[in-house]
């Protein structure tokens, strides 16, 4: 009977020790907090602490962000592990340009009214070679940026 | 980012203009403008800043593909320099020309085929495609 009491009254001391030199979740999730708010890149980020189960949630700019939101969490005394449910936004999607028989057909039609000028197509570059006067130049340009294409080398003389 | 920062007055007038569906997107060191203005003066007035910002447009870092809204039934002016507009029976220059809209004269959007090519109908009663960059919407 003695024994059991004395076993208990030291578990009892023992598990009151114990919380005792453990972080609180709050005062975890506040220097995570603290932490995060010092970096603008972490700056919008939301915290929260369970049982030293820190969660990060968010948007980030890129993966670097996340990682780092990781880390700064990790670093923080008492955060025995972090679930990391930041999110990165896609890419946005690439430009689409027209490279292929289309184009051609598009600079043939748009160069037609424009006899001075020589225009060749390669890998969507329409390069433009040959001469215009300076009043036509915006015109035959309207034309050439509506097909899409990824660029135009105008090395027109403009009389 | 360093062709938004040369065009930023043009960026800044696209968004000013309202053009809609405008997307600005910088790639491979190209800055790509697309949008649909409203108006033929919108559209006019970007590329008096575009021809401001690069002088005869020689830096070959924009494509700026805005063109003007326009839905069937729209009247639009042949605004060919002189000369009568084609009307074709396909769009395309190779197609063999079906009409002819004269110079100034008022044509019908039907449709439109893409950015360069709109079906028309002239006030003669013929159809057929003509060239978009000489029909300005009304």
């Amino acid at each position: 009977m003695k024994i059991t009491k004395v076993l208990f009254s030291l578990l009892l001391m023992g598990s009151l020790f114990m919380t005792g030199c453990k972080p609180k979740d709050a005062d975890i999730k506040t220097s995570i907090e603290e932490k995060m708010k010092a970096d603008p890149m972490m700056a919008g980020m939301t915290v929260d602490v369970t049982d030293g189960v820190a969660t990060i949630t968010g948007t980030c700019t890129d993966e670097a962000c996340k990682t780092k939101c990781e880390e700064t969490a990790k670093s923080v005394k008492g955060v025995k592990s972090v679930v990391n449910n930041c999110t990165v936004p896609p890419p946005p999607a690439p430009v689409t340009v027209n490279t292929g028989d289309a184009l051609m057909q598009g600079v043939m039609d748009a160069t037609k009214d424009h006899p001075g000028v020589k225009a060749s197509v390669n890998d969507g570059v329409i390069t433009l070679t040959g001469d215009i006067t300076r009043d036509q130049l915006p015109k035959l340009m309207m034309s050439l940026n509506s097909l899409k294409p990824k660029k135009i080398e105008n090395k027109l003389t403009i009389k | 980012m360093a062709l938004q920062e040369k065009y930023k007055q043009l960026i800044d007038a696209a968004n000013a203009e309202g053009i809609s569906n405008l997307q600005v997107k910088e790639q491979d060191n190209v800055l790509y403008i697309d949008g649909e203005a409203s108006s033929g003066s919108s559209k006019d007035k970007l590329w008096d800043i575009y021809g401001k910002l690069d002088p005869d447009f020689r830096a070959a870092d924009v494509v700026m593909n805005v063109n003007v809204a326009a839905g069937a039934g729209t009247k639009a002016k042949v605004t060919t320099d002189k000369t009568n507009l084609n009307i074709r029976k396909g769009p395309g220059t190779d197609q063999p020309i079906v009409g002819k809209a004269a110079h100034n004269s008022e044509v019908t959007l039907l449709s439109k085929t893409n950015d360069q090519w709109w079906l028309v109908k002239t006030d003669a009663g013929e159809e057929g495609y003509a060239y978009a960059q000489y029909l300005s919407p009304e």
